[in-house]
């Protein structure tokens, strides 16, 4: 990677006795996995957006711009799995989770090192098969994300391997989990105390406890999609005593905590960088890890909410509207929380902070927008619309992808030991939250007025709106493409930095900026909270 | 607590004791089900098979001689798929 | 008294149990759809229920409840350090397992024999409830089927580091593990044991 000195380079430099190619892609150092994972992810990232960019070019007009129907239903098919499965589900909690929970607890590294190595290789070979789904078989599935039978089921395409590849990853999330709760468990540092954990360990643990409970219901909907197709097994084919909208209930039965899994590391990000730049102790600890592990929980009472306009029962849909809205609680129990940190801190507006504001902004257009879906009536009128999108967006990108671009920007010095241009950084977040709103909020706009979502055509009347979006398209673009150009000088040729230059208290800001190959010469004990900041200097040079 | 007594060596004698408690608990099962009580013979079925899912949790797993975390795990799990199946039937049960 | 300790015991206990509860929610997928199937159709299901061997579904149940017993078994013998019992209990479980495929094998190419297998035109035919029962069945009983080779190839693998002195009286959780594996094989059996052949 850089060039100096090995003894500089901590874990980034060479390990004796392997050659370099193979001490990477066969580590069993958790720092290391981290990074292969934050570079496969952010290259499929790259992959999605310029997907995402086709799909807002074809609808910046009425009829056939840039490609037919069926390239456009392939199209959001492929930018859906390709972004929840490669990209945001793992995003967090594979990249960062890795690179920094052993840190956080004062590990020397995660409970299980080789199956860690395992679950990045399935990633590797999940995210192959999922890519050859394309250029195989009758064309690139055509289904969006979802999958949803009698379709999925009939339809020539090549279904078959993309949820085989799902499954794959789906094990690769597991095995991610598992790891991370035996860790959290066993390994934690004389002194780390539960109530000592770093927030983003909580987020973490409960994030993993979805991955451990939520993800096997995906594997067996997935078989269960080869066995239709494959079989003609009939479980969800009425005419032969199935129910087609029992895939529907299993399918969310994962795929709604999964938007726990997504939000909640991105959500641990933000508790992270908000006390270290108000310099204050965060307000509310407990109640923060206790949101977190009832966002996990409430989270898998809720799926059918997906389901309102399925046909399914009456009751259904009271109950699941009701129990919704108790999970607007503790979401909304940690954006006061943050911002009652804030309150009268000492804030300096550097870019991780900047990133962690936006979040806390989008995140509660995307949460309230949620709201209007989750109540039964409202949710008549725009389901399946551009307001569903807008929504989703609004928490993903808006959300987990904020949190992302956050902790990419907070650990950066750490784990590279060098420091970006700050005031580059600040403006490309800035250009983002712009563009951000620009590209999703008219989403929400003619949603309301009726546009239905996977269309690659529209009414001549929403012409004005989709054009707005997709010049928003355009402007995030711009600013990712700042943002990574920035990131990647900061790698190449920026200012070294020492130990702890954000002045933070976790203990990962310890040890030398890049880690050594081995955490930590000497165990830690741990004698103070993760947010005492009385005793900590910054450390710049 | 942790690590007192991790090796908990159980005796031949019990396992095997297990065994017989399933061997009739399966007999009984068997039997109950040639009579017909309606509806209640999925609930006997279920209560019995449970029973005997717990002898295997318990002894032939060991679960009851790990720590407290362990047990709270396991009922974890148990408790979210009892809602998976519970909560779909607020949909299939009033449809 | 011991020379070579375990790294993280209790850790990799936990590990497996974690896994444990993947399998547990995998198979809870496709209890969700029975709950749901036989609510629906009690009639279809009784009548499905019926044209299944109950003395061979019995003889299955022992078989596999003995397996999991001589694995038990296997996991005293090991800590009391006895290598040779110890083998021998595990492949008595290795060959039970076989048994009960043998015996699933003969069940299921009765089935096929009449017609009723997944997408036959027989059971396009059939009235819906019984279709149902006969699509579970297939699902259920050929996910557990694989379960039960899985732990055939994890058993005979523990055994060959039994055999090898690299699992032994100090050092003895891939076998624990392994018997892990097999218990939660033997207990899905237990609950789909009554669910198909006794539910009439």
């Amino acid at each position: 990677m850089a060039d100096s000195g090995a003894a500089g380079n901590g874990f980034l430099g060479p390990v004796a006795g392997a050659g370099h190619v193979r001490a990477w892609l066969f580590s069993t150092d958790h720092k290391r996995i981290g990074l292969l994972y934050l570079t496969c992810i952010l290259v499929m990232f790259v992959v999605g957006v310029l997907l995402g960019l086709a799909i807002r070019l074809e609808l910046i007009a009425p009829g056939e711009t840039i490609m037919g129907a069926q390239t456009y239903n392939a199209v959001f098919t492929l930018h859906g799995v390709v972004m929840i499965f490669l990209v945001v589900i793992p995003s967090i909690p594979a990249a960062f989770g890795n690179i920094i929970l052993p840190l956080h607890i004062g590990a020397e590294d995660v409970a299980f090192p080789r199956l860690n190595n395992f679950s990045w290789w399935l990633y590797v070979i999940g995210a192959c098969i999922a890519v050859s789904a394309l250029f195989t078989g009758d064309g690139p599935p055509d289904t969006g994300w979802t999958f949803y039978v009698p379709f999925s089921a009939v339809t020539t395409t090549n279904v078959g391997l993309a949820v085989t590849a799902v499954f794959i990853l789906g094990f690769s999330s597991i095995l991610t989990g598992l790891n991370f709760i035996v860790t959290i468990h066993r390994l934690r540092a004389p002194g780390m105390g539960w109530g000592r954990l770093p927030l983003f360990v909580w987020t973490l643990y409960a994030t993993a406890w979805i991955q451990v409970l939520a993800t096997p219901i995906l594997g067996i909907t997935a078989l269960l999609i080869v066995a239709e197709r494959v079989l003609g097994m009939g479980i969800f084919d009425p005419a032969r005593g199935g129910d087609p909208i029992l895939y529907q209930h299993l399918f969310w039965i994962y795929s709604h905590p999964a938007v726990y899994i997504m939000i909640l590391p991105a959500m641990g990000v933000v508790s992270e960088i908000i006390p270290v730049f108000s310099r204050k102790r965060i307000f509310g600890y407990g109640t923060i890890a206790a949101s977190s592990l009832a966002i996990a929980f409430a989270g898998s009472l809720v799926w059918a909410h997906h389901m309102f306009t399925s046909g399914m029962s009456d009751t259904a849909v009271l109950v699941f509207s009701l129990l919704t809205f108790v999970v607007a609680i503790p979401s909304a129990v940690k954006v006061f929380n943050w911002v009652a940190t804030l309150y009268k801190g000492a804030i300096r507006l550097e870019p991780p902070l900047t990133f962690a504001l936006c979040f806390v902004f989008l995140f509660c257009v995307g949460g309230l927008t949620g709201l209007v879906l989750g109540s039964a009536g409202t949710d008549v009128h725009v389901h399946d619309t551009y307001f569903v999108v807008g929504h989703f967006h609004y928490v993903i990108f808006g959300g987990t992808g904020f949190g992302l671009f956050g902790a990419m920007h907070y650990w950066f010095p750490k784990i590279f030991g060098r420091m970006y241009d700050r005031r580059r950084a600040n403006a490309s977040a800035l250009i983002l939250a712009v563009g951000l709103n620009v590209l999703y909020f008219p989403m929400l706009i003619l949603g309301l007025q009726g546009m239905p979502r996977r269309y690659y055509d529209y009414l001549p009347q929403y012409t004005d709106m989709h054009v707005v979006s997709t010049v928003g398209s355009w402007i995030v673009a711009v600013g990712l493409a700042l943002m990574f150009w920035n990131l990647w000088r900061g790698l190449r040729a920026g200012q070294r930095v020492g130990a702890n230059p954000w002045g933070a208290a976790t203990l990962e800001w310890t040890l030398s900026s890049p880690p050594p190959h081995h955490n930590f010469a000497r165990e830690p004990v741990v004698t103070a909270g993760p947010y005492e900041f009385a005793e900590v200097r910054l450390d710049d040079a | 607590m942790d690590d007192g007594g991790r090796h908990h060596v159980l005796p031949y004698r019990l396992l095997v004791g297990v065994w017989g408690g399933l061997l009739t608990l399966t007999g009984i099962t068997v039997w109950a089900s040639t009579i017909d009580f309606g509806f209640l013979n999925v609930v006997i079925a279920l209560t019995i098979a449970t029973s005997k899912a717990l002898l295997v949790v318990l002894v032939f797993m060991h679960l009851r001689y790990e720590n407290r975390t362990f047990h709270a795990m396991v009922l974890t799990a148990f408790v979210i798929l009892a809602i998976f199946i519970g909560f779909t039937f607020f949909d299939t049960a009033y449809r | 008294m011991t020379h070579e300790v375990q790294p993280d015991y209790i850790g990799a206990k936990m590990g497996m149990w974690l896994f444990l509860f993947t399998e547990i929610l995998l198979f809870g997928g496709l209890f969700v759809l029975f709950a749901v199937h036989l609510s629906r159709y009690p009639a279809g299901f009784h009548a499905g229920s019926a044209t299944l061997s109950v003395p061979f579904g019995s003889a299955n149940t022992v078989v596999l409840i003995t397996s999991s017993l001589t694995m038990a078994l296997a996991v005293t013998a090991v800590q009391r350090g006895e290598r040779r019992r110890t083998l021998a209990l595990l492949g008595a479980t290795v060959g039970l397992a076989g048994v009960f495929l043998i015996n699933k094998f003969f069940e299921w190419s009765a089935k096929f024999q009449h017609g009723i297998y997944p997408g036959s035109e027989h059971m396009l035919e059939m009235e819906k409830g019984q279709a149902a029962f006969y699509a579970m069945y297939y699902a259920m009983t050929g996910l557990h089927g694989l379960h039960v080779v899985i732990g055939m190839c994890v058993i005979a693998w523990v055994m060959g580091l039994v055999a090898a002195g690299r699992v032994h009286r100090d050092r003895f959780v891939t076998l624990e593990n392994a018997g892990l594996y097999w218990h939660l094989v033997d207990l899905v059996w237990i609950y789909l044991f009554p669910l198909f052949y006794l539910v009439t």
